[in-house]
């Protein structure tokens, strides 16, 4: 079965340019908005969407989507209500990818049969579990892959040759490549180690290698889309909504052009790097 | 709650993955899975080397001031006697305290800091973080560090600095860098989140000391091995006073590793009965409290399944109690499976039995107890009268108050 992810992956490197993945927190800052924000998403340059799913304690996570979380859960989003924010958006965009980016306990407490089965028929392609390495692949993984879903694995600086296979051995879709060691939203210190990281797993799979955490500017996004498959942006977007917000917190008529606008100038950094295709 | 046939020996645990039952195992970042591995390696060669027995055991005898007695508290005993006359019975179980309150630092969170910290200088890492709720641990970590010249950080959530000053400041004339927390309930679970966001930045030279028996594999075993010296030198104490094993066993639990400490070299003897104390906070019905084998389920969080204390959309809930050392959502692993067992019966005091119990230990012993141990005490002080007077109690006072007394201050309105 070809998925989604690959369909979209093989059209960016047929245009010789490399995958814009935007991550958005769903229910940020409250799930109208969130919902409208993820439909303005692929109009504006977003290739594959990453959908954070809000949990109280991110542990991966920097100040930005820690805070965006925390709007999301004030809102009241829920797991079933970000499968929701799928379904409905499927209505209308059939090819663009959707993966959830979460932690495992929400999916652990809504049961893991009934989420792959109900994830599937929202129209979510893949899942990134920050909190499942492989040693907990029994949970989730194995599962989801047996399902039809993709299971994106992270790939980080501290992931060895000698580790990096069994990384990739249940990996599907695409590998996550993090950009350095830390949380989200930090500072990626070099450029020429995260390129020669991306040439390293390449090396070792036939999947694309998207890079993330860090990556804010159109300019980083061009500097890694130099070497990498796809780049990926969250913090950035995230923290556009924070700005976006009134005295209350509550979301403006700037809130999704704040977003897209950002997308668009990270889409173009993007496609200013020209790839053999 | 029985549900499963008794395991050959409730000491085996856990697997090779790190689990117990179904709880435990290793939910962190890939980031870190590659540093928890080397530590599993690490600690299970220093685990077989004498060399490393011998230190540990030098440090703990001279530096931390083990063995710690075994007590017997006769005024305490006289105590649940004339509570069992009282009501027409003829119980009233014989008390003894086991004295980890007498330890270097004042709890037993330093019988583990020894020990990991002598680990992390065999591995060679030069700083030292570590999570802390009363700030027990933190002192107990930045003495160490101390000690040993080790660069030391304490993440400590910022409700817990206001209630625990006198600790703060113990850290920072130890040399250690107190971080207060601001994010998410602003408590010891959201330490930990900062202290692994911490340690996933700074991979190559820090080493996360834990402070109790919870957190990915191989925390749980490690924190427990280090603690069970507790258990260790009791069944000899007690051997030694009254010739036999004791009757039972209790102990208070936050992540549970003082009373596993206690606990696991007795789990295989089965006519010693266990009793953990979680912390009820108002009361279990309220919905306010940090009892989470009687309030929550089974989920994942901080590197491990256990029991927590989540809504319904697997959202971790605050935990609330008068104890900032109990205020924590969850419990090491090994009790949820001990739990799920039956092999430990848990059961819970509200603040208010703590807080009753601080103040009878304080008059009848002489001991000022810390808040944490107080929820032991309360429960002996109901199920001693009921016990045969032939009965042996161990009950783990892991803790001195000295840090609890503005709280209980406040509490009692005014000294
Ligand atoms: C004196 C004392 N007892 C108990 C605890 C709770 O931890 P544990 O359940 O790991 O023993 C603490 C934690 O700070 C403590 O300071």
């Amino acid at each position: 079965m070809t998925t989604r992810l690959a369909i979209r992956f093989a059209a960016c490197a047929a245009e010789g340019r490399a995958a814009l993945v935007t991550f958005v927190t769903a229910g940020d800052p409250d799930h109208a908005t969130a919902q409208a924000i993820l439909h303005a998403l692929p109009g504006a340059g977003a290739d594959i969407i990453e959908l954070g799913v809000p949990f109280t304690d991110p542990m991966a996570d920097g100040i930005p989507i820690q805070l965006a979380g925390q709007r999301a859960l004030k809102g009241g989003q829920t797991l079933r209500k970000t499968l929701a924010m799928v379904r409905d958006f499927r209505k209308v965009d059939a090819a663009t990818p959707i993966v959830l980016m979460g932690y495992y306990n929400p999916i652990y407490v809504y049961g893991v049969d009934v989420f792959l089965k109900d994830a599937l028929e929202a129209g979510i392609d893949g899942l990134i579990m920050v909190d499942l390495p492989p040693e907990e692949d029994a949970e989730l993984c194995l599962p989801a892959l047996k399902a039809g879903l993709n299971f994106v694995r992270l790939a980080t600086p501290t992931t060895d040759d000698k580790r990096l296979p069994k990384v990739l051995q249940n990996t599907s879709g695409f590998v996550y490549y993090v950009s350095m060691t830390g949380i989200t939203g930090g500072v990626i210190a070099s450029y020429d180690a995260v390129g020669e990281a991306v040439a390293r797993i390449k090396a070792h799979t036939n999947l694309p290698v998207a890079v993330g955490f860090g990556v804010k500017t159109a300019a980083d996004a061009a500097a890694i889309a130099k070497g990498a498959d796809g780049v990926v942006v969250g913090s950035a977007l995230v923290e556009k909504v924070r700005l976006s917000l009134d005295g209350a917190g509550k979301a403006t008529p700037a809130t999704v052009p704040a977003v897209t606008d950002l997308v668009s100038e990270l889409a173009r950094g993007v496609r200013s790097v020209r790839k053999a295709a | 709650m029985t549900v499963n046939p008794a395991p050959n020996s409730f000491r085996n645990g856990p697997d090779e993955q790190g689990r117990f039952g179904i709880f435990g195992g290793r939910f962190v970042a890939e980031t870190l899975m590659p540093l928890i591995l080397d530590l599993e390696k690490a600690y299970a060669e220093a685990k077989v080397d004498p060399a490393f027995r011998t230190e540990l055991d030098g440090y703990l005898k001279h530096y931390v001031g083990r063995p710690s007695p075994l007590y017997f508290a006769e005024r305490m005993t006289a105590h649940v006697l004339a509570l069992a006359e009282a009501k027409g019975g003829t119980g009233g179980a014989k008390i003894y305290f086991k004295r980890d309150e007498l330890n270097h630092t004042g709890a037993h969170k330093v019988n583990n800091v020894t020990g990991q910290i002598l680990l992390a200088m065999r591995m060679g890492k030069k700083r030292i973080i570590a999570e802390t709720g009363a700030g027990q641990h933190g002192v107990a970590t930045a003495t160490l560090c101390a000690r040993f010249g080790l660069q030391c950080v304490v993440y400590m959530g910022a409700v817990d600095v206001e209630r625990q000053k006198p600790n703060v400041f113990r850290m920072k004339m130890l040399g250690a860098e107190v971080i207060p927390v601001q994010s998410g309930t602003r408590t010891l679970k959201d330490a930990m989140n900062e202290a692994l966001r911490d340690w996933v930045t700074n991979v190559a030279d820090t080493f996360y000391c834990i402070g109790t028996a919870a957190g990915p594999h191989p925390y749980p075993m490690m924190v427990r091995d280090f603690q069970s010296v507790i258990g260790h030198e009791t069944r000899a104490q007690m051997q030694e006073a009254e010739g036999r094993l004791p009757d039972s066993l209790i102990a208070s639990i936050g992540g549970g590793s003082n009373a596993i400490g206690l606990f696991h070299p007795f789990l295989d003897d089965p006519s010693v009965k266990i009793w953990g104390v979680e912390a009820a906070g108002h009361g279990v019905e309220s919905g306010q409290h940090a009892a989470s084998l009687a309030g929550g389920r089974p989920g994942v969080l901080h590197g491990n399944r256990t029991y927590l204390l989540m809504n319904g959309d697997g959202q971790i809930t605050d935990a609330h109690s008068i104890s900032a050392g109990l205020d924590y959502p969850g419990i090491g692993p090994e009790h949820a499976w001990l739990h799920q067992m039956g092999r430990i019966d848990y059961i819970s005091a509200t603040d208010t039995e703590a807080l009753e119990a601080f103040q009878l230990c304080s008059k009848l012993e002489g001991i000022i107890p810390a808040l944490e141990p107080s929820h032991a005490l309360a429960k002996v002080v109901q199920l001693a009268p009921d016990l045969p007077r032939d009965h042996l109690m161990v009950v783990n006072l892991c803790g001195r108050g000295d840090k609890d007394i503005f709280t209980v201050a406040e509490h009692l309105g005014g000294m």
